[in-house]
């Protein structure tokens, strides 16, 4: 702690009891003992409290129910889960559902928030002033209400047997969006490697070229033999798999769909809800990152006849990226924790499933803990990796 | 976030012609005018449409919702019909009179007390106290012949407007206190403020609703019971105070060393430093963040529909629910998507006037 407000007084030798009695270092111990006993005080007098009223009750305490089984379904759930299975396995189903719909939260609002804070710096002033529009009906609009009212349209979309066809690709029905997919195919697997090969041997090639830059002062452009490693491998490894090409089509079958991939009507509503009202913060936070570089570097760049993409490259993102980033994850943050209406949609993610264990077992102290913790893991480590960050991308003062 | 930073440099466009001024802002090149052309005519094409669907086909007043499902415009007869279930929730239909004069004495003692003019605390103080007498006396009722209405069928837009106060009222204090604890010279008070503000930072909002109804019940001993509503608004206003000490303290740490050395040297002592030195500054100095969480948490009062209290949306919702207008769910929640919006511009407006005010010193 370096942020204490600068000490007052200045040092006296105690001569006396009175001395001591009045003397700052003394009377300031005298506080905090008072404060952290009261702490203590009250905490245990709620502890004591919470007992006699639990044990009246007749509700049993501890973290011994995450065993029992939870006799309820869930709709939505990335692993194995039936009412047959335990408590605290309907506490994980629910955990990944939060950060399944949090993950895709976030993606969507990059991208729009992106598009959105550039157009709110473009030199079209009509685009700027839409952008502006945008951004002050999305963030002003309470969140929970954009969830309800993206929820109200799904809702109101016809029904599966006329839904809306997207191209020939999927449909937008009151079902949810149902959509191709590839049929899965050992193939996936090994383009997935060659991709992620494809980017260890771009980030490889990219250090030796700077390495060797920095030796002879020759440059080695490794822009589009990377994107080539990048995209080239796994279309290779694809070609090479006899090139497997049968798609999952959607079909209308009764009231849902058979077939492709479905995103049911809660998600969306909720993704759309609490990504639309983030973007329009990012957008703000990418306007200021994009402002922070003066104009004159930008044009001092030019004048040395650096090409645009290093002007970009060296001179704007990095001064943009450490004003943008960490309001950027704090946002992040923000909209995981804003995935926590999921309620009001019944979308099962961690606060919803968890509300149902603490309705079923009436062990609303632990059942609440449970979620407390959890957030309050996601935003630690958030923090933690941020202050990494920031430490790297800290202005070097040499 | 809301507030957009005051800047000094030059601004070529304030001065220009409005034929260069076009030309510079939307012409500029072939590429800038194609943009403006089409960006155009897609925004025209949006209005006009979006015109004519709120305006020029839409039916504004009838009690028959099949009149509604014969036009192709907006329904804003819907409103019409249900602003009192909307506007006052599950308050009884025959006293939706007192909460609408509870609302015009709410606002009335707003935008006096944010009059600078006003400021001061022997009008302040019995207007407050008169204010909260008559609202406390309309709300609840049980006297001069009112009947009683109990805090659990309040509802509507009075409620959203209570939460929001309450919120703020007690949560600026707490803010303060946890702002100052962190800055404490006392290390003890330090740990605790800062434990205590990033464990309910790093929580959403619901938590610690969830705690304020299912859990805070616990924590007294038997027989002791506290009023749900004023549970949850504390609860609300914690979670405010949390956000709102980190901002006022990026305020205080704005303030230079020497302000304190001064006030020592005059030897006062921290209390008195606080209270005339450095708050007035370092709260001066985070007025737009501050105004902006303020803002954020009259917003988060809609989070009350999950515990089930009737705030505008979950009134709105629950009227929503009703199968005869139930398709016009797009006018009404636009209806109340323009309330937030309106009390959220009409702060912020605020929030630029007092910032031009202690611009001007005149603050």
């Amino acid at each position: 702690m370096t942020d204490a407000t600068p000490a007052r007084g200045g040092k006296r030798p105690a001569k006396g009891l009175k001395d001591i009695l009045n003397s700052e270092s003394f009377r300031s111990a005298i506080y905090q003992i008072a404060l952290g006993a009261a702490v203590v005080l009250l905490g245990l007098y709620l502890y004591q409290n919470v007992v006699e009223n639990l044990q009246r009750q007749n509700i049993a305490t501890g973290f011994g129910f995450l065993g029992e089984v939870s006799q309820f379904q869930i709709g939505e759930r990335l692993i194995e889960y039936s009412p047959r299975d335990t408590y605290g396995r309907a506490l994980i189903v629910g955990l990944l559902n939060t950060l399944t719909v949090s993950a895709a939260g976030i993606v969507v609002a990059t991208v729009i928030g992106f598009s959105v804070g550039i157009a709110r710096v473009s030199s079209n002033w009509l685009l700027q002033r839409i952008a502006l529009g945008y951004v002050e009906i999305v963030r002003n609009i309470p969140v929970i209400l954009q969830v309800i009212f993206w929820a109200a349209v799904i809702r109101n979309l016809p029904a599966p047997r006329n839904a809306v066809e997207l191209f020939g690709l999927g449909f937008i029905s009151n079902r949810g969006l149902a959509f191709a997919v590839p049929v899965a195919d050992p193939a996936h697997l090994w383009m997935g490697l060659a991709l992620l090969a494809g980017i260890v041997l771009t980030v490889i090639g990219t250090r030796l070229a700077r390495r060797h830059r920095e030796k002879t002062g020759r440059y080695v452009d490794m822009l589009w033999p990377g994107l080539g490693m990048i995209f080239g491998l796994p279309l290779l490894v694809w070609l090479l798999s006899g090139a497997p090409h049968v798609i999952d089509f959607p079909e209308r079958q009764g009231f849902s769909f058979s077939g492709g991939a479905t995103i049911s009507p809660e998600f969306v509503a909720l993704m759309l809800g609490i990504s639309l009202y983030s973007s329009g913060f990012i957008a703000e936070i990418v306007r200021a990152g994009i402002q922070a570089t003066p104009k004159g570097q930008v044009e001092a760049a030019r004048s040395i006849s650096l090409r645009p993409r290093f002007i970009l490259r060296y001179v704007v993102l990095p001064q943009a990226l450490r004003v943008i980033v960490p309001p950027l994850t704090s946002q992040y943050v923000s909209l995981s924790k804003n995935s926590s209406i999921a309620v009001v949609v019944g979308y099962p993610d961690l606060v919803n499933i968890g509300n149902t264990v603490m309705n079923q077992t009436g062990q609303a102290v632990e059942a609440i803990a449970v979620m407390m913790l959890v957030y309050l893991i996601i935003s630690l480590v958030t923090s933690t990796l941020m202050n990494i960050y920031n430490r790297l991308v800290a202005i070097k003062e040499r | 976030m809301a507030a957009t930073s005051r800047t000094t440099t030059y601004d070529p466009d304030a001065r220009m012609a409005p034929g260069p001024w076009l030309k510079r802002n939307l012409f500029n090149s072939v590429g800038q005018t194609a943009l403006t052309i089409v960006t155009a005519l897609i925004l025209l094409r949006c209005l006009w449409a979006l015109l004519g669907w709120g305006v020029f086909n839409a039916v504004w007043y009838t009690t028959d919702p099949d009149v509604c499902r014969a036009a192709t415009g907006a329904c804003w007869a819907v409103i019409v019909e249900k602003h009192r279930p909307m506007l006052f929730g599950l308050y009884p239909y025959d006293e939706h009179w007192r909460l609408a004069l509870m609302m015009a004495i709410y606002l009335a003692t707003v935008v006096l007390s944010l009059w600078p003019r006003c400021w001061n605390l022997r009008l302040l103080v019995p207007l407050w106290i008169v204010a909260a007498l008559s609202i406390g006396i309309l709300m609840f009722g049980g006297v001069f012949g009112l009947r009683f209405v109990p805090t659990a069928d309040w509802g509507g837009l009075p409620l959203t407007m209570l939460l929001f106060t309450g919120t703020v009222l007690i949560g600026m204090p707490v803010a303060v206190l946890l702002a100052l604890g962190r800055r404490a010279p006392l290390p003890v008070a330090r740990g605790v403020s800062v434990v205590f503000i990033e464990a309910l930072r790093g929580v959403p909002l619901i938590t610690i609703l969830f705690v304020a109804v299912n859990v805070f019940p616990l924590f007294l001993p038997a027989g002791m019971e506290v009023n749900r509503l004023l549970r949850i608004t504390v609860g609300i206003a914690i979670f405010f105070a949390c956000y709102q000490a980190e901002v006022i303290r990026g305020g205080l740490q704005a303030i230079p060393r020497g302000q304190y050395e001064a006030a020592a040297s005059i030897n006062l002592g921290y209390w008195q430093t606080t209270r005339h030195i450095i708050l007035p500054q370092a709260l001066r100095i985070c007025l737009p963040a501050i105004t902006n969480h303020i803002i954020a948490a009259m917003k988060n009062t809609s989070f009350v529909i999950i515990i089930g209290l009737f705030d505008i949306l979950t009134a709105t919702t629950a009227v929503m629910q009703d199968p005869l207008w139930r398709s016009f769910y797009v006018e009404a929640y636009l209806f109340v998507a323009g309330v937030y919006l309106f009390f959220g511009y009409a702060l912020s407006v605020y929030a630029r006037q007092l910032e031009k005010w202690i611009a001007e010193g005149r603050i």
